[in-house]
């Protein structure tokens, strides 16, 4: 059951991101950005980390994506027509590259498998991660909120200069 | 095990059909209330009091034409209604609506009626699910190829994100006061007092972002009929229209549910001691309903009552009136927890 939930997912996830970097509509790659997400929180859910599944949607696909929804359909982004000059070199380059990455990713996974542990039962994992967060992890934690402020205000000061 | 997996389907479909049933008694309950707000008598022809108003307008629903117009983007066109009532339907089950305590069907134990007791994150996952029912608007709008459904769409975008931030900044203070995500501990935690007492703050900024979330006046920017025409579903008709409607009475349905698991004490009442087995069930699900009706009445009177409210003053409520109570209010709760007065 839980293989069959896996492949389902982890296949509409590929598909999904597939469909996001090569559509020619641009709400249509925001859309597919958001399936790859809510598989992901699928297999975030598989793994046992259902605070973190949970997370995921409410973030990622239920916020984050909305921003980027909102913005793409306020400035009309029109639909990107083919290519006139499909520039050659850079794609046999890319497609080296990309193929480059998926063997190391490979390899990388292979030397893994020996040394995963399987995954913990579900449990109280929101409970466990907010005790790692304000214990051992304090420091990260409150740097990470100090690099938010810091992007927040940016952000205001980069839109009152235009007043 | 297959008791377990018989009692689970049960519940799922004594909750379904609920939800379901609840979307035509609402639509009367509403078009009466608005008629005895207005003064005049509303819908009273179809049967007693005009009760079967509802069946009637469910079948003219049905079996009216589906037009597709020919601009449509069609795949999302059909989509967005499905995605609207996904998220209405899946949303309620981590919500507990009755004390099933000692009662047993097929030999398996009921779990405190909550129809997934054993998912972790409570209301996280309402939460998450809810926030994808903005999806539902915005493709509608879009999709439709049509400047006022576009508009209708992008309005509702901005104004949902604005409002979850400050929903969910209130849930947090009950949440902190109860210590777990799950509902069941929240609503048993609330034995003595209800939260609604120590958290009126919280509280009323929860209900105001409730009727933002579920797009009703004096928040239904998103449709707006005398500017926007009717915004998002201007283009949609018959049970697609129809999917947008249910989906607005059961996210209604649920959010009134979830308020009384939150602030006003679940099923149960303060001071009162429900007695176990079915009596028990019984009791407490007719006071979790009567709860949960009185909330939706205020989302009636409430529509009939105020006026809409304009864009700018939407967002200036939002971002600098709900979110900065709710901050209040989460303090004050952390304050409290530090010199344990709750």
């Amino acid at each position: 059951m839980e293989q069959v939930v896996f492949y389902l997912a982890g296949t509409v996830a590929v598909a999904s991101a597939l469909l996001a970097v090569s559509h020619r509509n641009p709400v249509v790659n925001v859309l597919s950005l958001i399936v790859t997400f809510f598989c992901v929180a699928v297999n975030f859910a598989l793994l046992g980390a259902d605070f973190l599944a949970g997370a995921q949607v409410l973030i990622y696909a239920g916020a984050i994506l909305v921003l980027f929804l909102f913005v793409v359909m306020l400035l009309g982004a029109p639909t990107v027509p083919p290519e006139e000059n499909p520039r050659p070199i850079q794609r046999v380059l890319g497609g080296f590259l990309a193929a480059l990455v998926a063997a190391g990713g490979w390899f990388f996974f292979r030397s893994l498998r020996a040394g995963v542990t399987p995954p913990p039962e579900a449990g109280d994992t929101a409970h466990a991660l907010g005790r790692l967060l304000v214990g051992p992890h304090l420091f990260a934690f409150e740097l990470v909120s100090v690099v938010l402020l810091t992007a927040l205000i940016g952000a205001l000061v980069l839109v009152k200069r235009k007043h | 095990m297959w008791a377990e997996v018989a009692v689970a389907a049960f519940k799922l479909v004594v909750v379904a059909s609920m939800l379901l049933t609840i979307v035509p008694v609402m639509t009367w309950v509403e078009r009466r209330g608005a008629a005895f707000i207005q003064d005049r008598l509303g819908p009273n022809r179809v049967g007693p009091w005009g009760l079967l108003q509802p069946v009637a307008d469910a079948v003219k629903l049905l079996f009216k034409e589906d037009v597709t117009p020919a601009h449509v983007s069609k795949g999302l066109y059909f989509l967005a209604p499905a995605v609207a009532v996904f998220v209405a339907l899946s949303t309620f089950v981590v919500i507990p609506f009755a004390k099933a305590e000692g009662v047993t069907l097929f030999g398996v134990p009921l779990e405190g009626l909550i129809v997934a007791p054993d998912l972790q994150i409570g209301v996280l996952y309402l939460l998450a699910l809810s926030s994808l029912s903005v999806y539902g608007i915005v493709l509608a709008g879009w999709a439709s190829n049509n400047k006022y459904s576009l508009l209708g769409g992008l309005r509702s975008s901005a104004q949902l994100i604005s409002y979850e931030l400050a929903m969910t900044l209130a849930v947090l203070g009950v949440l902190l006061a109860a210590g777990d995500l799950q509902l069941s501990t929240v609503a048993e935690q609330q034995a003595k007092m209800w939260n609604a007492v120590p958290q009126a703050l919280g509280f009323l900024v929860f209900l105001v972002a409730a009727f933002a979330e579920t797009n009703r006046l004096p928040f239904d920017l998103a449709e707006a009929e005398n500017e926007l025409v009717a915004g998002y579903h201007v283009e949609l008709s018959s049970m697609k229209f129809a999917a947008f409607m249910m989906s607005e009475y059961i996210n209604m349905t649920t959010v009134s549910a979830l308020a009384v698991t939150l602030y006003l004490g679940g099923w149960g009442l303060p001071g009162v001691n429900l007695p176990d087995g079915w009596l028990g069930l019984g009791l407490s699900l007719a006071i979790f309903m009567a709860k949960v009706g009185l909330l939706l009445w205020l989302f009636v009177w409430v529509r009939w009552s105020l006026p809409r409210f304009r864009y700018d003053q939407l967002m200036r409520l939002g971002w600098k009136g709900l979110i900065p109570l709710a901050l209040l209010n989460l303090a004050w709760v952390s304050w409290g927890l530090t010199q344990g007065w709750w």
